[in-house]
């Protein structure tokens, strides 16, 4: 398959940091990718550089396989959808979304048919005369949508766009840009520090962390899988345990030995792993090799989160099942629940 | 309690206004008396504008406010656009600077800027007049162009710039297109504010204008030193009406505009 | 990069016209005609001391009077209704407008042996007082020039008081009073500070004032500096030592205002 952006080796530092650690990344067609982080992982630093508003200090960035780097935002093939939105105060909606199209010189027949697709496409018809800083969060991200989508780039970028609206609402327009995405068949390269975002709405999902990409998969493989401990970590709530990998498919944790389906670590290797709450099942203690108190119960809706304590560490359960607090309890999951991950680094 | 406020409010009118007052009955009184009203007249509004000098001084401050106001608008709109790049350690020194002709008392300003061009006068061909006056009046205008048209900047979305950017435009045209109309009501009552100040200065014009380039407020004090003449009156009154004039206008475009903004 | 070099321009006009100017009025308070160092242009500061006295007096009270007059205006301005609130700034603001010299000549007018306050006096029998030429007619001219200096800052930040806290104030126990002593008083401090310098500055530094109001028999620094330059006594060294020792007057009083502010600050927390 043919890689729309690809960047190779992209370095950039700032004030004698290292914001970009060597990252590569390619990026397929027609793809909606989410680079997820924590704040100051590099992923916006990383959606600049495509955009044009950042130039790498070193590494080669390509678009259709042409090298990009020095090309001015003005002269790319792509749009961004910016992080307040960056709506032109003193143009309404029409304006706005034309905008683009104006400075191309269109014929105005054209750019008024554009406009009007664009504006069907967002929902926002008879909208057009309306004064920007008169609509709601949700339709100024809208029209930040519209403006870019209307230029008809190969690829839209969007840093964090959805970050200053409520829950509901964004929940809605996830959908929304999913849809938009799909019917318009262009790459969308979307920044988000919310995981759930990234895993409701990408085909590929790049978590990154201090300047470095730790894993590029697509977000059942990243929940599923997750390549070391920080992944785990910030996708989903999970149980990192210290643990020693015994051999191939035996994993020691706590004193006491589990099967897992892991290889290749080596023998008596020190490990973390992985456990996801909802993999965890609670069972009569003499059911369990590990078992431990319940210290606290807190319902959440469609379970209950349970943290109980065995070994000197607290486990964090989720189940449909509540146990009683203070009571002694099994913890169980299966080999397949079990994931190993090399010893994160510092 | 609400009786007390009223009151008090309008002791302190009076205390403004009726100086004024005073100036405009008598710009119409017959004699020259400053005390006894003993006709109306408006023979001294006629010889007002009979009086060449005083045009001729008006002439020099509007041509003199003019030209310092607008280079101090291109001069600090063009400089806010570089500062607005700056980290935040120069840009500090440099608001520090800003600040110097505003915080320095005026006659320190107008007496240093003297030195200065005695000093260049005695070596080059530079002779007191318009062009000395203008360099002082844009020396202390152009600050206020800066403070009033740095928050515009600060205000404005860092990300407008990129995304017009974004939308085809090249820098200069993004420049025009989105920054500018952005930063335009900084840019006019920076402009304004400049322009007010030029027409109004008197102690910094004092010192750099020499005797070829009197500006109406030098014509204004020499009056004053000499005996009593009721066309100050007259001008006073004009200056009044043409201030009042001004402002009811500027207060109206204002409204006019929230209201716009508001619907 | 290539965008702050936009600033070039103005930083280049700034320390032509603003620092290398300042530094002149150094170098002619320092040194003599021929380029040899010297304080005596700064010693014979001191024999002016009075005028610096005076000056410093003067505006001081000008000062203090200005804000006893503005603090209560500022805060009924500011209680006012919005609706009403900008018009009425825009009228205690106007006479700002009016070149100051033609304010000070109106006092001239009023004040005067045969002026209009004398005249109707005179209708009651009293007088005529001496008022024109004396330093109360000049502490008047300061007042009334500078007053909207005072007033403006301080109505800025009397509006800028969240009404909550008031309300919260009163909710604590706090009378309309104690209510103006613990709580808008020490959040007006800011512009209290800025309405006395606005006001200070050109008080203590005028000339215009001190010769239209106050004869020739209250000379203030300002004159004192303008004689130097303009006057017949033309001497721009002692001109500009007296201008650094302006300078250096002010800098320490302002300086010794922002240590109360601070102190202040401190008590309050």
């Amino acid at each position: 398959m043919e890689h729309i952006v690809s960047l190779k080796d992209i370095v950039v530092n700032f004030d004698g940091e290292q914001i970009l650690n060597h990252i590569n990344l390619d990026i397929k067609d027609k793809e909606f990718v989410t680079l997820l982080g924590p704040s100051g992982c590099g992923k916006t630093t990383t959606l600049r550089i495509i955009g044009g508003f950042l130039e790498p200090d070193s590494g080669v960035i390509t678009f259709e396989g042409k090298k990009i780097n020095g090309l001015p935002a003005y002269k790319r093939n792509v749009n961004t959808v910016f992080q307040r939105y960056a709506l032109f105060p003193h143009l309404n909606v029409y304006e706005n979304i034309a905008f683009g199209l104006h400075v191309k010189k269109l014929p105005e027949r054209e750019i008024r048919k554009r406009v009007g697709e664009m504006l069907d496409l967002v929902n926002l018809r008879g909208y057009e005369k309306r004064n920007i800083s008169r609509l709601s969060g949700g339709q100024q991200q809208r029209v930040a949508i519209a403006r870019a989508l209307v230029n008809r780039p190969k690829v839209l970028l969007l840093d964090e766009p959805l970050g200053a609206l409520d829950l509901k609402l964004r929940k809605e327009m996830q959908i929304e840009l999913k849809r938009i995405q799909q019917s318009l068949e262009i790459t969308f390269i979307y920044v988000t520090h919310d995981q759930e975002e990234a895993l409701t709405m990408s085909d590929t999902v790049v978590v990154m962390n201090q300047g470095n990409i730790q894993q590029i998969g697509t977000p059942v493989d990243i929940y599923n899988e997750p390549e070391n401990a920080f992944v785990a970590d910030f996708i989903g709530e999970s149980n990192i345990i210290p643990g020693i990998m015994l051999k191939d498919c035996l994993v020691e944790i706590s004193g006491r030995e589990f099967v897992c389906v892991d290889k290749g670590f080596g023998n008596n290797t020190p490990v973390d792993v992985v456990i996801r709450p909802e993999d965890i099942t609670l069972v009569p203690t003499e059911d369990a090799k590990l078992s431990g108190v319940v210290t606290s119960v807190t319902f959440k809706g469609v379970h209950y989160e349970m943290v109980v304590e065995a070994y000197d560490y607290q486990w964090l359960i989720q189940s449909t099942r509540s146990a009683e607090l203070g009571s002694a309890v099994g913890i169980s999951f299966g080999p397949d629940d079990i994931h190993i991950m090399h010893k994160m680094k510092g | 309690m609400k009786k007390l406020s009223k009151l008090y409010v309008g002791l302190i009118l009076a205390f403004l206004y009726l100086p004024i007052l005073v100036l405009i009955i008598f710009s119409f009184n017959t004699s020259k008396s400053r005390s006894v009203f003993s006709g109306f007249t408006l023979e001294w509004y006629e010889k007002l504008f009979h009086n060449e000098l005083i045009m001729t001084s008006l002439g020099n401050t509007l041509i003199v406010a003019v030209v310092a106001s607008l280079i101090a608008t291109v001069l600090g709109t063009v400089a806010c656009i570089g500062i607005s790049r700056m980290r935040k350690a120069p840009k500090a020194v440099i608001m520090q600077v800003t600040n110097i002709p505003i915080m320095n008392p005026e006659i320190v300003t107008g007496v240093s800027l003297m030195l200065l061009f005695v000093f260049f006068a005695a070596r080059m061909h530079l002779e007191f007049g318009f062009v000395t006056l203008i360099i002082a009046h844009i020396t202390f205008d152009v600050p206020y162009v800066v403070l009033n048209v740095m928050p515009k900047f600060r205000q404005m979305d860092a990300n407008l710039y990129e995304a017009a950017q974004d939308l085809g435009c090249g820098p200069v045209r993004a420049f025009f297109k989105v920054v500018f109309p952005e930063i335009m009501p900084g840019v006019i009552s920076g402009f304004l504010m400049a322009f007010t100040f030029s027409l109004d200065d008197f102690i910094v014009s004092y010192f750099t204008s020499g005797s070829t380039a009197q500006t109406l407020p030098i014509t204004i004090y020499a009056m004053t030193r000499r005996k009593v003449s009721p066309e100050i009156n007259a001008l006073s009154t004009i200056i009044f009406v043409v201030v009042v004039v001004i402002l009811i206008v500027k207060n109206m475009i204002e409204r006019r505009a929230e209201k716009k903004g508001a619907v | 990069m290539k965008q702050k070099l936009l600033a070039a321009p103005y930083l280049v006009w700034m320390a032509v016209f603003v620092i290398v100017p300042l530094i002149m009025v150094a170098y002619f308070a320092f040194f003599d005609s021929d380029g040899n160092f010297t304080l005596q242009y700064v010693a014979d500061v001191a024999q002016y001391s009075n005028i610096f006295v005076r000056s410093v007096w003067l505006a001081a009270l000008a000062t203090v009077i200005c804000l006893v007059l503005s603090y209560p205006l500022a805060y009924i301005l500011a209680k006012m209704d919005t609706k009403v609130q900008s018009t009425m700034l825009m009228i205690v603001i106007l006479p700002m407008w009016m070149n100051f010299l033609l304010r000070t000549y109106a006092w001239m007018t009023l004040l005067g042996n045969e002026g209009i306050i004398n005249t109707l006096l005179g209708y009651i029998g009293l007088g005529p007082f001496k008022m024109l030429n004396t330093q109360g007619a000049v502490v008047l001219g300061m007042v009334y020039d500078y007053i909207p200096y005072m007033i403006l800052p301080l109505y800025t930040v009397m509006t800028k008081i969240d009404k909550s806290v008031l309300e919260a104030a009163n909710d604590l126990g706090c009378n309309s009073f104690k209510t103006l002593i613990k709580v808008v008083l020490p959040l007006s401090l800011p512009g209290i500070m800025s309405g006395i310098t606005m006001v200070f500055v050109p008080a203590i530094s005028t000339f215009i004032i001190s010769r239209m109001l106050g004869g020739g028999s209250n000379l203030l620094i300002g004159d004192l500096i303008e004689m130097q330059f303009l006057g017949n006594s033309y001497n721009p060294n002692l001109g500009a030592s007296i201008s650094l020792v302006l300078m250096v007057i002010i800098l320490l009083i302002m300086t010794l205002m922002n240590q109360f502010d601070v102190d202040d600050d401190r008590v309050l927390m």
